[in-house]
């Protein structure tokens, strides 16, 4: 019987999702001898003719990682789509934007011109900006435009499953590759990652308050943190409860709080409303003042509860949606 | 109600995106693009290296609370997260003016030392290694990390993968995750080390000095031995007269993580030296209309284009660039390696792009020798590892030297330290004009009288290589990978050929 095929391919992403598949160190060479790589670019040649030519649905599953911005990248995310049985949106970018996608709340003008003109180390006194066509002696050359905003993977094309992360670890890599090959799959569209709060896993669980008032939020500056208790019992915003579990509280190991990146559980719309939603019924003051006194301690509200799902999430960007 | 709002945003958003699919530049994001364009004759008359994409952290960081910068800002990476970490984090104890506690100040060079080996591990056996050790004629099928291990034995493979292994769960010890960790904060770090634990990490240090002398030594094998790769190592083709930058501590010698920055001309004379603060007043960032990267000069002496040797401005950041801007190392097994490698390269300073490798391995050699020093010091199992910052904030600037060289962060903030401006250099932007002058120097070699000859590709990514460049630092962009498009033009600016490189 032929191994199936299996592809990875990357988007707009940092390169930290490829590494967590080389993490597999050891365990790679398992999976390795089980199926037949068809397109890993960061570790194999290929040519783009190669995929096209292979026939629909022949890729049994391909791991999508990055997010979306270019048209490049959307065609490819097409093309991947057609040729696999499964698209698994892998790593917090594919799935719901990831930091990049933070970009959403400025323009590309913005962005353009803090770069080349008004960044404090450039020298630019013509007010030279890239072109996606320049002229020089009779030899044109061409720059790709920039795209307005980013996607996640499954706004561009149908997405069958999510491995959640900024990255995924190699545990949920493994256990997600080995559900794929032994057919274990939940139902269509499930993040292949358990279905709880991260809280629920925490090893500072037991300290986790039942009844909270926020007198104030503490910034993870301004505090010396007990390793041990639990943050949000340190009055410091910890995502855990709006944030699927899953990592091995990786962050809270570190002494730090959660900042979401797994994304919501199913039972969640909006990761962002939900965590918002919880910390606001919880602030002990009920006049205004006083709450805003309170919510001083937050002060980016869109980078503290969609770190990693602006583009995904109910918010919609200042200037118009984003187009490709 | 949400479900319907959201029904409907969703369609204006694809009905939006169907409008536009008219956009006629498909494939040509996400590489780096060569355009080179022939004179009557078919020599080539100017070859143009593009990066053509931009993500604009500097932007998408104002607003946010400064102390979330280190997380932040180590998406620009996935391979040198901890370099863009740690930046930041010196940088916010810049913005502070928190001097960070012994043990706090100790746990990020011992982290910071660690990344420096694993990650030029990474490149000497997958990355850029294989161009060495399997040899660069050797087939492309082959001039990967099987290939390598087929050359240097599957044991010593094991040996390459297990000591990564144990080398990242170090910093995952610290950090809570080895990509993107999160130990960094003004004035130290947020966790400490447990005595209990320093024994096991004591011997991977010691394990460490061995394997990068081991590294050394199957380099010296391998490379060193083989006169036909040392000429292509010192070849015309591969080498440039710059400037060259690194960080260096009070007696000159190479400091990864904390000093001042000193340039060497091409001669190897002193040009600078100069507290991180005062980047401004020698580092500038030159636009041309045809890349999205910036290229770097040295400000005083002002932009001269991609020019080489005396009177011109391009200067040069890496381990190449470090060494030659240095005097030496602060460890002795390292500073050893340092004596011979000049010794074998004719002198001070070395021009040759591609001794990059070499280069790479004798600061292995360093940064276990301090892993050593760092887990023997008593003060990296004290607990207090944070002092918390009292200042009011407004400017700060940090820098480090990334494995891909120096590298800038700089914020400035209002009073209660939220972003107001963002502005950082990233290494592989300070050698952009030099790979910008390796890539124009490759295509004039290699095409001839209108004939384009195969190796093109093989060859310029071989000066790439030698950098290891990661574009997507450079425009805080693209994916670390590097896929590439030559294009060639005709005197009569008409395509005549194109080679593709995935």
């Amino acid at each position: 019987m032929p191994k199936p095929k299996v592809a990875f391919y990357w988007c707009a992403s940092c390169g930290g999702c490829e590494e967590t598949v080389v993490d597999l160190a050891e365990d790679i060479l398992g999976v390795v001898e089980k199926v037949d790589i068809v397109l890993w670019p960061v570790a194999m040649d290929f040519k783009y003719a190669d995929v096209r030519a292979m026939p629909d649905k022949s890729i049994v599953a391909t791991f999508l990682n990055g997010a979306i911005r270019s048209t490049e990248q959307e065609e490819m995310a097409r093309l991947l789509r057609r040729k696999s049985q499964f698209l698994i949106a892998y790593g917090s970018c594919a799935h719901t934007g990831g930091i990049p996608g933070l970009a959403n709340q400025f323009s590309r003008e913005e962005i353009l011109n803090f770069v080349y003109k008004g960044s404090p180390s450039t020298v630019n006194e013509t007010g030279t900006l890239p072109q996606t066509e320049f002229e020089e002696q009779g030899r044109r050359v061409h720059l790709p435009a920039l795209h307005q905003g980013v996607r996640s993977l499954d706004q561009v094309v149908e997405v069958d499953y999510y491995v959640p992360g900024c990255p995924p670890t190699p545990n949920i890599t493994k256990a997600a590759v080995g559900a794929l090959l032994e057919g274990r799959l939940p139902a269509k569209g499930s993040v292949l990652a358990p279905d709880i709060a991260l809280c629920d896993e925490c090893p500072r669980k037991a300290t986790k308050p039942t009844n909270v008032a926020f007198t104030e939020f503490v910034r993870p500056h301004q505090r010396l943190l007990d390793p041990n208790k639990c943050f949000l019992a340190q009055g410091v915003v910890c995502m855990g409860p709006a944030t699927r579990s899953g990592c091995g509280s990786q962050c809270p190991s570190g002494n730090m709080p959660c900042t979401g990146c797994f994304g919501p559980t199913s039972r969640v719309k909006d990761q962002g409303a939900k965590m918002l939603s919880s910390l606001c019924a919880n602030i002990e003051p009920k006049d205004e003042d006083g709450i805003d006194k309170v919510l001083e301690g937050i002060p980016d509200p869109v980078g503290t509860f969609y770190r990693y799902g602006l583009p995904k999430s109910l918010l919609r960007r200042k200037g118009g949606l984003p187009t490709s | 109600m949400w479900n319907q709002a959201q029904a409907q945003a969703n369609a204006a958003f694809a009905a939006r995106r169907r409008n536009v699919t008219v956009d006629p530049i498909t494939r040509l994001e996400g590489h780096g693009k060569i355009d080179v364009f022939l004179d009557e004759k078919g020599n080539v008359e100017r070859a143009y290296f593009q990066v053509p994409e931009l993500r604009g952290f500097e932007v998408f960081a104002r607003g946010r609370p400064a102390e979330e910068m280190p997380q932040i800002t180590s998406r620009i990476c996935g391979v040198c997260p901890t370099a863009h970490h740690m930046a930041a984090t010196k940088c916010l104890d810049s913005l502070y003016g928190v001097k960070p506690t012994p043990a706090g100040r100790k746990i990020r060079e011992l982290v910071y030392n660690t990344f420096m080996l694993e990650d030029h591990a990474l490149h000497v056996y997958v990355l850029g290694g294989p161009d060495f050790i399997v040899g660069p004629e050797a087939p492309a099928a082959e001039r990967n990390i099987v290939g390598v291990i087929g050359k240097v034995g599957v044991e010593t493979g094991k040996r390459v993968i297990g000591m990564r292994r144990r080398l990242r769960e170090l910093i995952a010890y610290f950090g809570g995750k080895v990509v993107h960790p999160v130990l960094g904060l003004p004035g130290g770090v947020s966790k400490a080390l447990n005595p209990a634990d320093l024994p096991k990490f004591q011997q991977l240090a010691k394990d460490a000095v061995d394997f990068a002398q081991f590294t050394l030594q199957v380099f010296k094998d391998i490379v060193l031995k083989n006169s036909e790769y040392v000429k292509l190592i010192t070849s015309e083709a591969y080498t440039h007269k710059t400037y060259y930058m690194g960080m260096v501590d009070e007696k000159n010698r190479v400091n990864f993580y904390d000093g001042m920055l000193r340039v060497v001309n091409p001669e190897g004379k002193e040009f600078a030296k100069f507290p991180v603060e005062n980047y401004r007043e020698y580092v500038a960032e030159h636009v041309e209309p045809w890349s999205y990267m910036k290229f770097c000069y040295l400000k005083p002496l002002g932009w001269k284009g991609f020019e080489e040797g005396a009177g011109t401005s391009v200067y040069s950041v890496a381990p190449l660039a470090r060494l030659n801007a240095s005097e030496g190392f602060s460890t002795p097994l390292a500073q050893a390696a340092y004596d011979e490698y000049f010794k074998t390269l004719g002198g001070k300073p070395v021009h040759h792009t591609l001794a990059n490798h070499y280069a790479r391995v004798v600061e292995m050699i360093h940064a276990a020798e301090r892993m050593v020093e760092l887990l023997n010091d008593p003060d990296i199992t004290s607990p207090d590892v944070r002092t918390v910052p009292t200042n009011r904030p407004s400017v700060g600037i940090g820098v480090v030297e990334a494995p891909r060289g120096t590298l800038f962060h700089h914020y400035e903030t209002d009073e209660r330290g939220i972003i107001k401006m963002a502005n950082m250099i990233v290494a592989t932007q300070n050698n952009a004009a030099r790979i910008a002058m390796s890539v124009d120097r490759a295509a004039k070699a290699l095409i001839k009288n209108g004939q384009v000859r195969e190796g093109l590709l093989n060859k310029v990514e071989m000066a790439f290589r030698a950098y290891d460049p990661c574009l997507g630092c450079a425009t805080h962009s693209l994916p670390g990978h590097m896929p590439l498009i030559a294009r060639i033009y005709n005197h009569r600016r008409e395509l005549v050929g194109e080679i593709e490189q995935h």
